[in-house]
């Protein structure tokens, strides 16, 4: 028999600021989404290390130490997880930012802050939910 | 204890907020989340905003103490703090940020400190007023208690 939580699709929400990572996570939610939330692409990594079903990552680009785009690069690079679809968001609107992303194979670049429209998009497109 | 009087008061404080331009149509996103499982929710999101504004306003605070000034940090610290306004819907402050910004990139010592204090003030304001805000909702209670009749 399947778990409720074993039905229920796994985002992980990365994002240093704390208000920011508040909103994501219950934005994603009310998707019904099962949301994990870090603060930063070090611990997603750790938590992808230890997880192996974490069907989607929404990650912040500006973050310290690695940023979101390092963190795309770490997930796309690894045979296990590249195809673990990423989506990034920024607050800033900067063309070469969002093109090296998408070259990098991310899913998406939201420009925050993000709303509920964004989040159902996405999850139709790439999830198929 | 008058409810509805509450409410109305509560009411009437929020519409000042967006009246006067403290907060846009970001805040509206905020309280079309908050649901059954999160009641609380924009109260919380608030909280959390004035406890990591406080805490990069420090670090700003820092960074314009130094004898050499670090733009480039000054402009990272600022950023982020300008996200959080984003976020939130924090108009006037989101506005400042960006004059902060600008004045960064200018390298303008005397414009990051005007705008800076202008931050400050408005921080303050707009964390009295939405204090306030939610303190009359909470007094105000859930709305059925509006409904209850008197005794």
């Amino acid at each position: 028999m399947v778990s409720q939580e074993e039905r229920e699709l796994h985002v992980l929400a990365v994002d240093d600021s704390p208000v920011d990572r508040a909103l994501i996570s219950k934005l994603l939610r009310s998707s019904k989404f099962r949301v994990t939330s870090v603060d930063s692409a070090q611990r997603a990594l750790e938590l992808l290390d230890l997880e192996s079903n974490v069907n989607m990552i929404f990650t912040d680009y500006s973050m310290p130490e690695m940023t979101g785009y390092d963190l795309l690069k770490r997930v796309k690079g690894s045979s296990e997880l590249k195809k673990i679809p990423v989506v990034i968001m920024s607050s800033e609107n900067v063309p070469n930012r969002i093109c090296s992303c998408l070259e990098e194979g991310a899913e998406d670049f939201l420009i925050k802050p993000v709303r509920r429209d964004d989040v159902s998009r996405l999850c139709n497109r790439v999830l198929k939910c | 204890m008058d409810y509805v009087h509450l409410r109305r008061q509560a009411a009437s404080l929020r519409k000042g907020l967006f009246d006067q331009g403290y907060l846009d149509e970001q805040f509206y996103q905020l309280e079309d989340l908050q649901d059954d499982a999160s009641p609380n929710f924009v109260e919380e999101v608030v909280t959390l905003f004035f406890r990591d504004s406080a805490r990069l306003m420090a670090n700003i605070d820092q960074a314009l103490d130094k004898c050499v000034k670090d733009f480039n940090k000054l402009d990272v610290y600022m950023q982020q703090l300008k996200g959080s306004c984003t976020s939130i819907g924090a108009s006037r402050m989101k506005t400042d940020c960006s004059a902060f910004r600008e004045c960064c990139r200018d390298e303008n010592i005397e414009g990051c400190m005007r705008s800076f204090q202008k931050i400050k003030r408005e921080h303050s304001v707009l964390r009295q007023k939405l204090e306030s805000y939610f303190q009359l909702l909470r007094q105000a209670g859930p709305v059925e208690c509006a409904t209850r009749p008197n005794k």
